[in-house]
């Protein structure tokens, strides 16, 4: 298999540094797949990307296009494209004038303009050409980057956090209409991101980095269900761990109440030594439910907080931890009352240890 | 999946570096190369020279020359006299240059940008006009010749904060421009008085912009030569005047050339501090981008009011003063006013072989030349500085670069013209004269005016964000076309500004030029200064005359390139 990108066994190094930024990273990436690098700031992603890019020289490894080493490849003749966070649009220059910056045929008018044309409507900023980029929202900024961006035709176009500067409804809507323009255009991409919730929405699979290392690749739902390791379901936002009892251990009921669970579900067999990882809502607040008896689950209320509408609680549970519960819409109560819980598989995963 | 690729990586010692191919080297090379050689070939290897004669004599080292010129009490006179003067004049243009900064950079009101461009004149102005025009107030029958002033010690330190006024203003008031308000009111605040705010919140945060000033003001004031010339007279002098009386009056070489030491270690000394305070303040600069923090003056706030007074006495009472007492007095003949004094410059006056019209031409056909040779080595120098290498020893070799480019700006143009004459007769040991050419004065004078185009150009490269080029470079952007459509596209107006900064400098350079210029083809100040030498009303009058055509032809270069500057864009100065 040697279609698209492969990067193999790919050391990035610093010299103030005394570990490598990137150490021993293996990803391949086939034509026409979106993948997502995610890993938390400072993990390496964006050296990574800029070591795939040839902006950064490599300390160790390999990067190949289609089985063919460009390592000794200059940037300019690469063919990869690079979207900064903060687009870098030349401020000299208008939209158009930016968008047409990496045309092969820049020289022919007509041409040109016609391409241009063609990328604005498709970032949806249609007859903008005349437009100084310093007018542009920072939304809007971002739309011509791309635009810039995929002129080129790249055979690989790399996003370093190109949506983080950005904010939240904008983001969250920028993150579907970039998921929409890659797969028209049929572009192969590496995403880089710190965020999850974009790293879901626009990637194929997803790539989790910490650290230098790559810990897991994944399609979406199967990295979500199946976390390979618990630093892995935690930057995914598990909350809470907690160890798989054997037959006869004497359990606190919210434990027992998960494990019960999780096996009606069928999530997966689960050895005595494996650990449930809990991510908001494995505990749902149970509607008129009254704490009693010595088998009910129960927490303690510490917070109350309100999620688009949703109340959210978090709640202490013995034998389990601080986490975070659903409740009905409406539903309240005063801190440091105690509810009972019910446990909800879905948002149940199951690690190996 | 299989994620490892099909092919096995070789191992590798190492690391490789895709960069932009030999072509790319290659114009690399040459450009750190160009640069290197004009400075190696008519600045290190003149200057050079003249610290040889100090320390050889017959072929052996001899100290015996510094033994000799540090026993004459003469030589302390001068030395102490130019730290003094130096130091006044420093002490001066900070106390009045930071209130200046602080209005014109600071606050808004109209007229602005009319002041902002009068106070930069003087900067800009010859110093041999300064000197005229100083005199011209001070000297007995002049408008302030109740004063006495004429021919002392604070005449001359007067004339350096008037020279020196602009570069405290532009350098603290670029400074003051950027920094972030809000720190400012969250003092405020806190409770703080506006006085309180300015003590220990503003000034503070301005202290590397005001050392770096204050250490270019004091180079300027310790290397001064025209104005102190002009207005000193017999009894003050620099180590710079020393050094020509010695060689032109005396016919002391070796005394002129072990001035010439001294006067490198004191510039060295005032450099090392100035670069300091300048990695200082660029690093301080990339805190807090440029923001919209001009707000109208309010006159009931004393630091405003404090700031208007300090700026209204300095800019009409040291600036405005005495160039308009030039204009003035240029227009007063023998049989009253009129402009009998400017007829005059068409034909040759006294002893001299030419016009002082025709002197102008000379002085603007040099200073072209000069000019294009200041704009192809300084830019070259400035885009290899600008780049921040990956290697420890590459960017320590670009920092000295930097620092080595800068000695020019302090060396005195005495001593590089004096080397000149000294060197040229064979240059690198190849046998060819170029002490009677013309083209050495345009050498000269451009090596002077090198340190002015990397200052003007350099910090408008460096805020190029080093990822523009790499997303040039992703778009399938060459080498070239990088440097062409962003570092050259970016820098177009700062080059603009360059360009007017080499000009007037090269078109007042007196220093290098009074031991260069042939004597049939003499430049404009060479003609000033030798009109001034000369008795009798009319000479005088031509002086001052030619003086203000001078002035009015830099003043209104830098006027036009001054206007191609992007605001908020370009170099302190």
């Amino acid at each position: 298999m040697s279609d698209g990108l492969q990067a193999a066994d790919v050391v990035v190094r610093y010299a103030a540094a005394a570990a490598p930024a990137v150490d021993g990273v293996d990803l391949a990436v086939p034509t026409g797949e979106v993948v997502a690098l995610l890993g938390p700031s400072g993990c390496g992603k964006s050296s990574l990307l800029r070591a795939v890019a040839g902006l950064e020289p490599l300390s160790g490894g390999d990067v190949a296009w289609d089985g063919v080493s460009v390592a000794d490849v200059p940037v300019h003749r690469r063919g990869f494209g690079l979207l900064f966070q903060d687009g870098q649009l030349f401020a000299h220059r208008d939209v158009a004038g930016n968008v047409a910056y990496g045309l092969a045929e820049r020289r022919d008018r007509v041409a040109r303009d016609a391409r241009v044309a063609e990328l604005l409507d498709l970032v949806g900023l249609p007859g903008t050409q005349r437009r100084d980029v310093g007018t542009l929202s920072g939304g809007e900024r971002q739309r011509v980057a791309l635009a810039r961006a995929l002129a080129p035709r790249p055979r690989l176009l790399l996003l370093d956090e190109p949506l983080s500067a950005l904010d939240r409804a904008l983001r969250e809507r920028l993150a579907l209409d970039l998921r929409d323009v890659l797969v028209a255009t049929g572009t192969t991409a590496l995403f880089v991101t710190h965020d999850q919730d974009e790293a879901f929405a626009v990637a194929d699979r997803v790539a989790v980095m910490d650290a230098g290392r790559l810990l897991q690749v994944a399609a979406p739902g199967d990295l979500w269900a199946r976390p390979a390791s618990r630093r892995v379901a935690q930057f995914l936002g598990y909350e809470a761990f907690v160890d798989v009892p054997g037959a006869g251990d004497a359990v606190a009921p919210a434990v027992r109440a998960l494990v019960d669970a999780a096996r009606t579900a069928g999530l997966a067999l689960l050895p005595t030594g494996g650990v449930l990882a809990l991510a908001a809502g494995a505990f749902v607040v149970a509607r008129d439910g009254h704490p009693g008896g010595a088998r009910d689950v129960d927490g303690v209320v510490r917070v109350l907080r309100s999620r688009r509408g949703r109340t959210e609680v978090v709640v202490d549970v013995d034998g389990v931890g601080r986490v975070s519960a659903l409740a009905p819409a409406g539903w309240t109560c005063t801190p440091g009352e105690r509810v009972a819980l019910r446990a909800d598989a879905a948002a149940v995963a199951g690690l190996s240890g | 999946m299989p994620t490892a690729p099909a092919l096995a990586p070789a191992p590798q010692v190492r690391p490789r570096t895709p960069g932009g191919g030999r072509g790319a080297r290659a114009g690399w090379t040459v450009a750190v190369a160009v640069p290197l050689a004009f400075l190696a070939v008519f600045f290190v290897g003149p200057v050079a020279e003249i610290v040889g004669r100090g320390f050889v004599a017959d072929g052996r080292l001899d100290l015996g020359g510094f033994g000799d010129v540090f026993s004459r009490p003469r030589t302390w006179r001068v030395v102490g006299q130019t730290l003094a003067q130096a130091t006044l004049g420093t002490v001066g243009a900070v106390l009045l240059g930071v209130p200046g900064a602080y209005l014109l950079y600071r606050c808004r009101f109209r007229g602005r940008d009319a002041l902002r461009a009068f106070v930069t004149v003087p900067f800009v102005l010859p110093t041999v006009v300064v000197g005229v025009a100083f005199r011209s107030l001070l000297v007995d029958g002049g408008l302030l010749g109740g004063l006495g002033l004429d021919g002392t010690f604070t005449a001359i330190v007067l004339a350096l904060v008037f020279f020196n006024y602009a570069i405290v203003v532009r350098t603290v008031g670029g400074m003051w421009e950027r920094l972030d308000p809000r720190t400012e009111q969250a003092a405020r605040a806190l409770g703080a008085s506006p006085w309180r705010v300015l003590r220990t919140v503003t000034l503070p945060a301005l202290g590397p912009a005001v050392a770096s000033a204050a250490s270019l003001v004091f180079l300027f004031c310790a290397t001064a030569f025209g104005t102190v010339l002009v207005l000193g007279g017999r009894r003050y002098g620099t180590v710079e005047t020393e050094i020509w009386i010695q060689t032109t009056q005396f016919l002391d070489l070796r005394a002129a050339a072990v001035l010439s030491v001294v006067q490198l270690v004191v510039v060295v000394a005032a450099l090392s501090v100035a670069g300091r305070a300048r990695a200082r303040t660029e690093r301080a600069l990339t805190l807090g981008g440029p923001a919209a923090t001009a707000r109208p003056v309010r006159l009931r706030e004393p630091v405003d009011a404090v700031a208007v007074v300090v700026t209204a006495l300095t800019v009409g009472g040291l600036l405005a003063l005495p160039l308009v007492n030039l204009v003035v007095r240029s227009m007063r003949t023998p049989r009253g006013w009129g402009l009998d004094n400017y007829a005059a410059l068409a034909v040759p006056q006294d002893t001299l072989a030419v016009s002082a019209w025709q002197a102008a031409g000379t002085s603007v056909r040099t200073a072209v030349d000069a000019t294009v040779i200041a704009l192809v080595v300084g830019g070259l120098v400035a885009l290899v500085v600008s780049r921040r290498p990956r290697g420890a020893p590459a960017r320590r070799a670009v920092a000295g670069l930097d620092t080595l480019f800068m000695l020019p700006l302090g060396v005195s143009a005495v001593t590089v013209g004096f080397g000149f004459l000294v060197s040229m007769d064979a240059p690198l040991g190849i046998p060819v004269d170029l002490r009677t050419s013309p083209v050495l004065v345009a050498v000269a004078q451009a090596v002077v005016a090198v340190p002015l185009v990397v200052r003007t150009v350099l910090p408008v490269l460096r805020a190029v964000d080093p990822r523009q080029r790499e997303v040039a470079a992703t778009l399938g952007a060459a080498p070239g076309r990088v440097l062409r459509t962003v570092d050259l596209a970016v820098a177009l107006r700062a080059v603009g500004l360059a360009l007017g900064f080499a000009f007037a400098a090269s078109l007042g350079e007196f220093g290098a030029t009074s031991f260069l210029a042939r004597p049939q083809d003499p430049t404009l100040p060479v003609v000033i200064f030798r009109l001034l030498g000369r008795p009798g009303a009319e000479n005088y009058g031509a002086a001052l005359a030619a003086s203000v055509l001078l002035a009015a032809l830099t003043a209104g270069i830098v006027a036009v390139c001054e206007r191609l500057r992007r605001p908020g864009i370009g170099g302190a100065w």
